[in-house]
């Protein structure tokens, strides 16, 4: 059998990895995006673990919604970086500055 | 050390390394593939949990459904990748040591706990996971489970307007002008005096 203390640290380790893609791929909000599906599955990885270690399905049910917003994120953050495609021609994060930020 | 062991850290390696190219790889179609191959080994995990909707879910909605919606747009974009690329390896200093920082301070979090150090059992052979989960998100969870539906149907409609385009060379019907409109705007009744035979007198010859 599995312990607890195996999926928490793999989904350290898969947290870890995406935070880190997050800081190389600054420029590119592609890999960005995937890299926070990433994050949000180690979450999951860590709310099925507890759920199963603690025999509660109450955990599996907040994987359920956690599935349900980052489909809806997803689809809303692909639709917005294809609109700013349209408009800019570029996806690089150094090209959306229209708001002087 | 039993076959689900093994599994596990089969899948978990394939996981972390497929994470890892996604991150690193030129292409991002070849990324957003490898992000399919690490969500079907987190999958193959979930499944080692004894969390079977779910893992199938995740393949269904995940691969079928978010991972094409990503290689859509991926395909549909015309980027510059050498502009994107800059600066790449530049951020791996930091990046690597927020990155192992965050490792070892877990690890050594989850080594110093005392709890979860033992293996559940498996859950007795009749038991249905879909059942159970099903049994609390209509019972427990409904109005959650409904508020979900709403954020669905939100993103549907914010996804639709924003890349909603209007052509001016499109000729499309406006409904309400439609079905507003009455017999007097297009038809127009003109009394005329009924018509009386006239003798039909035939053409003057032309002259040659």
């Amino acid at each position: 059998m599995i312990p607890l203390n195996h999926f928490l640290f793999l989904s350290a380790l898969l947290f870890a990895v995406s935070v880190i893609g997050i800081f190389m791929n600054r420029k590119n909000l592609i890999v960005l995006l995937m890299a926070i599906e990433l994050m949000l599955l180690a979450v999951n990885m860590n709310f099925v673990a507890f759920s199963r270690d603690l025999n509660d399905i109450s955990g599996q049910v907040f994987v359920f919604f956690i599935l349900t917003v980052a489909a809806a994120e997803s689809a809303i953050g692909l639709a917005i970086l294809v609109a700013l495609f349209r408009n800019l021609h570029s996806i690089h994060v150094d090209d959306l500055d229209t708001l002087k930020g | 050390m039993d076959f689900s062991l093994v599994l596990f850290y089969v899948l978990g390696a394939v996981l972390i390394g497929s994470s890892l190219l996604v991150i690193t790889v030129r292409n991002p179609v070849h990324a957003a593939l490898f992000l399919v191959l690490a969500f079907v080994n987190a999958a193959g995990l979930w499944l080692l949990a004894y969390a079977e909707f779910l893992a199938i879910t995740l393949v269904l909605v995940y691969v079928g459904a978010v991972m094409v919606l990503f290689l859509f747009v991926v395909m549909m974009l015309d980027i510059n990748l050498d502009r994107l690329r800059e600066g790449f390896w530049r951020n791996l200093p930091l990046a690597g040591a927020v990155g192992v920082l965050m490792v070892v301070e877990m690890a050594a979090l989850f080594l110093r706990a005392a709890t979860g150090t033992g293996a559940p059992g498996a859950p007795p052979a009749d038991y249905s996971n879909s059942k159970a989960l099903g049994a609390v998100i209509y019972t427990d969870y409904v109005f959650p489970f409904e508020l979900a539906a709403v954020v669905l149907l939100v993103a549907i409609v914010a996804a639709i307007a924003l890349t909603l385009r209007h052509r001016k060379e499109t000729k499309y019907q406006d409904p309400a002008t439609q079905l507003s409109v009455r017999a007097k705007d297009r038809l127009k009744i003109v009394k005329l005096p009924p018509e009386t035979q006239v003798p039909v007198e035939p053409p003057p010859e032309a002259a040659k």
